[in-house]
């Protein structure tokens, strides 16, 4: 995926704040629904009605700076490049929950999950596990300015083609837990695989750290990490747009 | 290589970019041949497709000889001749195995995008914006194309690009458009748009045994194209502002029974009311889409008739007459064309004769004049209706 995706073109971002709509077309908003508004006046009937309303969308658009449209289009004109806030605070854990339907029965993805170094193939966040034995692990994740965070984790529940539960072991800098579940699909469609995550940031620097592991926006990273999984299995491949091979090798 | 490039409204490039090359194991380089110019290309010209880029590739048409494959490509082999759908599919997901390709859910890389605006996202596209993935298109001299497997379709040597060129989109496009609209034997069916998406469906409601086609459009030279390629009967909406009326009277006060919008989001409606209404929300960004010719389909389809959306439509409309379509019973179909499902019986027409889709070609060019075909196809100028360019 080109880098400018994964910041996301201005068009179709994820965080909204109140007002989407660019001054200008503020002005251009208020003006328009004035127009559309004097004219309702002059027409009668269901003309003069579907102009007041344009009128008074217009209007109201201009006036609060707040468009309903953009708001699902994900486009915000108001935005002027910097000034995008980080959404996790400091100390505050993080959980994410997040479910993908893959085509594929629930045992052939219960065994690819349950081997954990399959894991940073998928989920992005993640450097490399190490399996040290049948239920103990050592777990790499990227922090901020190209550094590493690094924790021991066990798993803690299992039960074949069903579940896997692992967390962080007591005392580790890092104290965070997860789980997977599968399940078969309704209709014979494959399986559900439902994840969920979680951070809980220590205090200090290395909080900033583990509060920004999943990135800005946790959720989607989730949600991606998960589209690819689904992509790895059914395809053998991660979909992207890059034009050539990148140094790392394939995505 | 040298690309057609998008730097923003009404503003594209030829120029020289990086070399393609092979980033996933079931990917091929295929080098272009052929490429065409389609309407779907106009609406990013004209800037009503968000998430563009400056500097994209744009192209979604194209077709080309295989000169490289990843590893895990098992069906072709370097200098095999392919037309390449502008739909990309994994092949191997629910969607696809249903024959949904155009809604593959394995091939956008940015389908956290779409799903922003549609909920779900869509299969990934040739050079059709980030949200639809981001991919390098077609009006190029190399395009990398993933899972070559799965789309893209060998064809004989013997065959003059001119006439498989189309397999890609447009000939499918106006071809599911009519399988779309649920025509039986004798139906009266009536196509909105003679460009070259229209031109297909009226060709293709034949093929499903329509009784009668009329075609609506303004450009003279369309309708005639209509009128004797296609054996259609016309209405000018401009010089006959009633189109509704107009299809009532020549229906014997019933109406068609199959109505294909082949002219999406950026309808002309002249002075009606309702244009007038989207044309002021369209430039001021509160609609995205022009929805004319979808509200008039409606207005006039007969009862219990079907709807066939063939044009494009991106984001949100207003003043659907819902009413009408739920009060006279209609049945909606759309969406983007599933070209795969296609390919091997629209070529089997092609190789038997029935249909020389070259018929819509009005120019061919060299890639480094594609910044004035794109005008030259947005004006219409020179009764310009099909542009294929040759990199
Ligand atoms: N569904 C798909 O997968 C798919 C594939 C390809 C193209 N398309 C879409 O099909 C549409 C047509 O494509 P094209 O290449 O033929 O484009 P085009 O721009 O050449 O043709 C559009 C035609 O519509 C006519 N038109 C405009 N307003 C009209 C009105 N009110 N009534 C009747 N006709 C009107 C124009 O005069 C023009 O001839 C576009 O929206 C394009 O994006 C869809
Ligand atoms: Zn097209
Ligand atoms: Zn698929």
């Amino acid at each position: 995926m080109a880098a400018a995706d994964r910041r996301g073109p201005g068009g179709w971002l994820g965080r909204t704040s109140d007002k989407n709509v660019h001054q200008w077309e503020r002005a251009a908003s208020v003006a328009a629904g004035a127009a559309l508004s004097g004219l309702a006046l002059w027409r009668r009937g269901w003309t003069g009605v579907a102009l007041a309303l344009a009128g008074g969308d217009l209007l109201w658009r201009g006036l609060s700076g707040n468009c309903w449209c953009y708001r699902l289009l994900g486009v915000n004109t108001a935005r002027t490049g910097a000034g995008r806030r980080a959404v996790m605070r400091h100390r505050e854990s993080i959980k994410v929950e997040h479910s993908v339907t893959v085509d594929r029965p629930v045992e052939e993805l219960y065994r690819y999950w349950r081997r954990l170094e399959h894991l940073p193939r998928f989920m992005e966040h993640l450097v490399s596990v190490h399996e040290l034995d049948g239920h103990r692990s050592r777990w790499v994740a990227k922090a901020p300015a190209g550094r590493t965070v690094e924790w021991e984790a066990e798993i803690i529940s299992e039960r074949e083609n069903e579940l896997i539960g692992w967390r962080s072991l007591p005392g580790s800098e890092v104290a965070t837990a997860g789980s997977v579940r599968f399940a078969p699909a309704t209709g014979g469609r494959g399986a559900v695989v439902a994840v969920s995550l979680a951070y809980d940031p220590p205090a200090g620097p290395l909080g900033a750290a583990v509060a920004r592991l999943l990135g800005e926006e946790p959720a989607r990273q989730v949600a991606d990490d998960l589209r690819r999984f689904k992509q790895v299995i059914e395809t053998g491949e991660i979909a992207t747009n890059e034009q050539v091979l990148s140094e790392a090798g394939a995505p | 290589m040298k690309a057609l490039r998008w730097y923003g409204r009404n503003n594209v490039r030829v120029e020289s970019v990086p070399d393609p090359g092979i980033v996933n194991p079931h990917d091929a380089i295929v080098r272009v041949t052929s490429t065409a110019i389609c309407g779907s290309d106009l609406h990013i010209y004209d800037g009503y497709i968000p998430s563009m880029q400056a500097g994209d590739i744009l192209g979604h048409e194209f077709m080309g000889e295989i000169v490289e494959v990843g590893p895990e490509v098992r069906s072709l082999r370097p200098g095999d001749r392919v037309v390449v759908p502008f739909t990309i599919s994994c092949g191997a997901c629910f969607f696809c195995k249903n024959e949904l390709w155009s809604l593959c859910d394995n091939t956008n890389p940015n389908a956290w995008m779409a799903e922003q605006t549609y909920g779900y996202s869509p299969a990934g596209l040739f050079g059709y914006s980030h949200a639809f993935g981001g991919y390098a298109g077609g009006q190029a001299e190399y395009v990398r194309v993933p899972f070559a497997d799965v789309g893209p379709l060998k064809v004989p040597a013997g065959i003059p690009d001119d006439r498989l060129l189309f397999l890609t989109d447009i000939f499918p496009t106006g071809y599911m458009a009519a399988e779309n609209a649920g025509i039986r034997p004798g139906d009266t069916v009536a196509v909105w748009g003679c460009g070259p998406v229209g031109q297909f469906a009226i060709k293709s409601a034949w093929m499903f045994g329509a009784g009668r086609v009329i075609a609506i459009d303004r450009v003279a030279e369309r309708l005639r194209l209509a009128e004797q390629e296609g054996r259609a009967e016309s209405i000018n909406f401009e010089t006959n502002r009633d189109v509704t009326g107009q299809l009532k009277q020549m229906t014997g006060g019933r109406g068609p029974d199959c109505c294909i919008d082949a002219v999406g989001m950026e309808a002309h409606g002249g002075s009606s009311l309702d244009a007038m209404y989207d044309r002021v929300k369209q430039a001021v960004r509160m609609e995205s889409d022009r929805a004319h010719v979808l509200r008039e389909a409606i207005q006039s389809c007969r009862k219990g008739g079907t709807v066939s959306l063939a044009g494009v439509y991106g984001g949100f409309i207003d003043k659907m007459p819902m009413g009408a379509a739920f009060n006279k019973g209609l049945t909606l179909r759309m969406g983007q064309t599933h070209v795969p499902r296609f390919l091997k019986p629209l070529l089997r027409r092609i190789e038997e004769g029935e249909i020389d889709p070259s018929f819509v070609i009005t120019h061919r060019l060299p890639l480094d004049e594609a910044p004035a075909a794109y005008r030259m196809f947005r004006e219409k100028d020179d009764g310009c209706i099909k542009v294929v360019l040759t990199p």
